[in-house]
């Protein structure tokens, strides 16, 4: 366990970003982008938002590399999961049997 | 031959850590790890008659071709619980939270696993999901398959999905505990002496498993959460009607469920390769290999989930890839086996009733691991998929091996847990039955699923009913055959022998102190200068099999 104590500055300051990225969320919603951006800006926000959480909240900043090396393969694990996932619907219209 | 001094029969102590304490406050309250697994093996037996009572509802309805025991509606419900209590709150927990739990710490010399609190939450939480699970059932019950099939599950079906995926939500988590203090404890609690590569391949499966349940579970908490989410709320995430895609939850649901199908028989490989090894006292054949295969085959196993939805609009690409890698994840699996079988080669068996059971499992997994392939194949599945052929084959792995490997082990370690010998010669009776049963039971559905009998359907044409029959029969010799080791288990516990510490005349930890163990384990904490199974090699001693430890005390 790391020693490291955050002040509350640091905590107000992060729980202020999240709460303006919630309200970025909301505004995005109701703006039509083109090309169809509107979910890769809300993905975004929303990995951004999740990034300060991790890093602050959960105190991932401050830890050892054993607790980095322990987030990255959970995220290259989901990562996995995305990418076969998309390995199937990306690749769907390429052939098409009995149809 | 190097001494082993930590070797020294324990001296004979009354106090252990069953009558160290007393009450129900000492139970519920306790932070040993062995009482813990007490605790679980009685909540886990009382799942397993839950799901058995289903089983025998479902046996029961498919004796006859028409549906007149059962509506199609209740049929639903009771195939459907079965699953769910069976796998959820029986297999998942049973060998690592029983076994386990009680051997890990004593097998690598530490006094309890690293997180005592933890281990006693994880009861509590699998206790809170499986409550939660029963009053679902007793409420109306749930008719969606265990696996919860979108659009049904979120959209058509009127049962008590909410709050079945509730429960199987909140035990999940004692399922990421488990795992958690399983990788803690082997990382940083191991004896002196008591390196990667001398640990029992027991520690080595249950390490793989842990990752699974800790990297895997996260993801079908997720899945039942957004499930419940659409449920309640309308919101499109699964039902095309809604902008949603029910395809994506078989996605997520199998890149969970087709990793949990090892995380039920891992723990059980672990066991085979303990019984293997010990009960025909050789040290096991390529030890590294077996160990490595076990993380070949937690990492490896999240690579073929779509190999579960081939009859599904996946691309036929993916399927391709899925197809691939499944074949390639039997790999691991083979070697397993082979070197099991090799290890067997010239050495002295012993056939006592916990090798009866570990011979059963070497060929029920072949069994079940080798249709497993034929499924794997893109076009065979077409035809063999959601048959009875699939339903053969994950019983031939779930119950011919996990199942059959925690009755080994439970009977191996019985001695060890409560100090108690169960009569061996009805022991070995007992595993004939169920290995008979058991086979009477499920190889009459490979045939009945290979010529098209559908899967979860009350009522089915009359050509299929003499599978059925025979089914059924199976499915009575083998309850019968369960019984047999539940009776003398219970009887054991009062009248058995008194077991000595080494009753098996074993090198392994566990068998280093008294049974049942003193609450901290050890007398003192063992140092280790012995590889898991070294035996000594019949040159050295007349007596085939004596351990090192044996060889020198006897000279
Ligand atoms: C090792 C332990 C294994 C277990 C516990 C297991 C368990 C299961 C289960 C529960 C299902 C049915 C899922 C459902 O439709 O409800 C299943 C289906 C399947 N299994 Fe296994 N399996 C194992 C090994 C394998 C192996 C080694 C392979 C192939 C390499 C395999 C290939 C398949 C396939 C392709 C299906 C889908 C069949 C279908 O529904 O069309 N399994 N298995
Ligand atoms: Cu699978």
């Amino acid at each position: 366990m790391s020693e490291h104590i955050v002040s509350v500055r640091v905590y107000i300051t992060i729980f202020l970003v999240l709460l303006v990225g919630t309200a970025l969320t909301v505004w995005a919603a109701f703006v039509d982008f083109p090309f169809g951006l509107n979910t890769i800006i809300a993905m975004a926000i929303a990995v951004t938002k999740a990034t300060f959480v991790v890093l602050y909240f959960m105190h991932v900043r401050y830890s050892t590399r054993l607790v980095w090396v322990i987030v990255g393969s959970a995220l290259f694990w989901m990562g996995i999961m995305f990418a076969f996932t998309f390995a199937d619907y990306f690749t769907r219209s390429r052939l098409s049997i009995g149809t | 031959m190097k001494p082993i001094e930590s070797f020294e029969l324990p001296s004979p102590s009354k106090v252990n850590y069953l009558n160290a304490v007393y009450g129900l406050k000492s139970w519920l309250l306790t932070k040993d790890h062995k009482r813990i697994a007490l605790l679980y093996l009685g909540s886990i037996t009382f799942f397993f008659f839950i799901g058995g009572i289903y089983a025998l509802m479902i046996r029961l309805e498919l004796l006859t071709p028409s549906g007149d025991f059962l509506e199609s509606t209740t049929y639903n419900k009771v195939f459907t619980q079965h699953g769910i209590i069976m796998i959820f709150f029986f297999l998942i927990p049973s060998i690592p939270a029983t076994l386990g739990n009680f051997l890990i710490p004593m097998m690598i010399g530490a006094k309890d696993l690293a997180f005592p609190r933890i281990n006693l939450l994880s009861w509590y939480v699998y206790l809170a999901g499986g409550i939660i699970t029963i009053y679902a059932l007793l409420a109306g019950g749930v008719d969606t398959g265990w696996t919860f099939y979108t659009p049904f599950s979120t959209t058509f079906s009127n049962s008590y999905v909410v709050a079945t995926g509730l429960g199987i939500f909140i035990n999940g988590f004692s399922s990421i505990l488990t795992g958690l203090n399983f990788i803690v404890t082997i990382h940083t609690m191991r004896a002196p002496g008591m390196t990667w590569f001398r640990m029992p391949l027991f520690c080595w499966s249950h390490y793989a498993t842990s990752l699974i349940m800790i990297l895997g579970t996260p993801v079908i908490a997720i899945t039942v959460l957004l499930l419940a989410f659409e449920r309640v709320s309308g919101v499109g995430i699964f039902n095309p009607k809604l902008g949603g895609d029910p395809v994506l939850f078989q996605h997520m649901f199998w890149f969970y469920s087709h990793p949990a199908v090892y995380i039920m028989v891992l723990p059980g490989m672990g066991v085979i390769s303990e019984l293997i090894a010990n009960f025909s006292r050789k040290n096991i054949f390529g030890y590294s290999f077996v160990a490595f295969s076990s993380i070949a085959i937690a990492v490896f196993g999240f690579l073929v989930w779509g190999h579960h939805m081939f009859v599904t609009p996946q691309s036929v690409y993916a399927g391709m890839i899925f197809s691939f890698l499944s074949f390639a994840v039997a790999i691991p699996s083979a070697i397993k086996v082979f070197n099991w079988t090799a290890t067997l080669y010239k050495s002295s068996i012993s056939y006592d009733t916990p090798m009866l059971y570990a011979l059963g499992f070497i060929g029920l997994f072949t069994i079940g691991g080798m249709t497993g392939l034929f499924l794997a194949s893109l076009a065979t599945d077409v035809h063999l998929s959601d048959t009875y052929f699939v339903v053969a084959h994950f019983h031939y792995i779930m119950v011919g091996g996990a199942l059959m490997a925690y009755l080994g082990g439970l009977h191996y370690w019985w001695p060890k847990m409560t100090g108690r010998m169960y009569p061996e010669g009805w022991g070995r009776f007992g595993a004939l039955v169920v290995f008979v049963g058991f086979n009477l039971t499920f190889l009459p559905q490979f045939i009945a699923g290979y010529i098209g009998m559908p899967r979860r359907y009350h009522a089915y044409p009359p050509e299929f009913q003499v599978y059925n029959v025979l089914s059924t029969a199976g499915a009575s010799i083998l309850g019968f055959g369960m019984l047999i080791p539940a009776v003398y288990f219970v009887w054991s516990m009062r009248y058995g022998k008194h077991a000595e510490a080494n009753p098996w005349h074993l090198p392994g930890l566990e068998w280093r102190t008294q049974s049942p163990p003193p609450t901290e384990n050890f007398e003192q904490t063992p140092i280790v200068t012995w590889d898991a199974y070294e035996f000594a090699p019949p040159e050295e001693t007349e007596v085939v099999g004596k351990f090192h430890g044996e060889v020198e005390r006897a000279s």
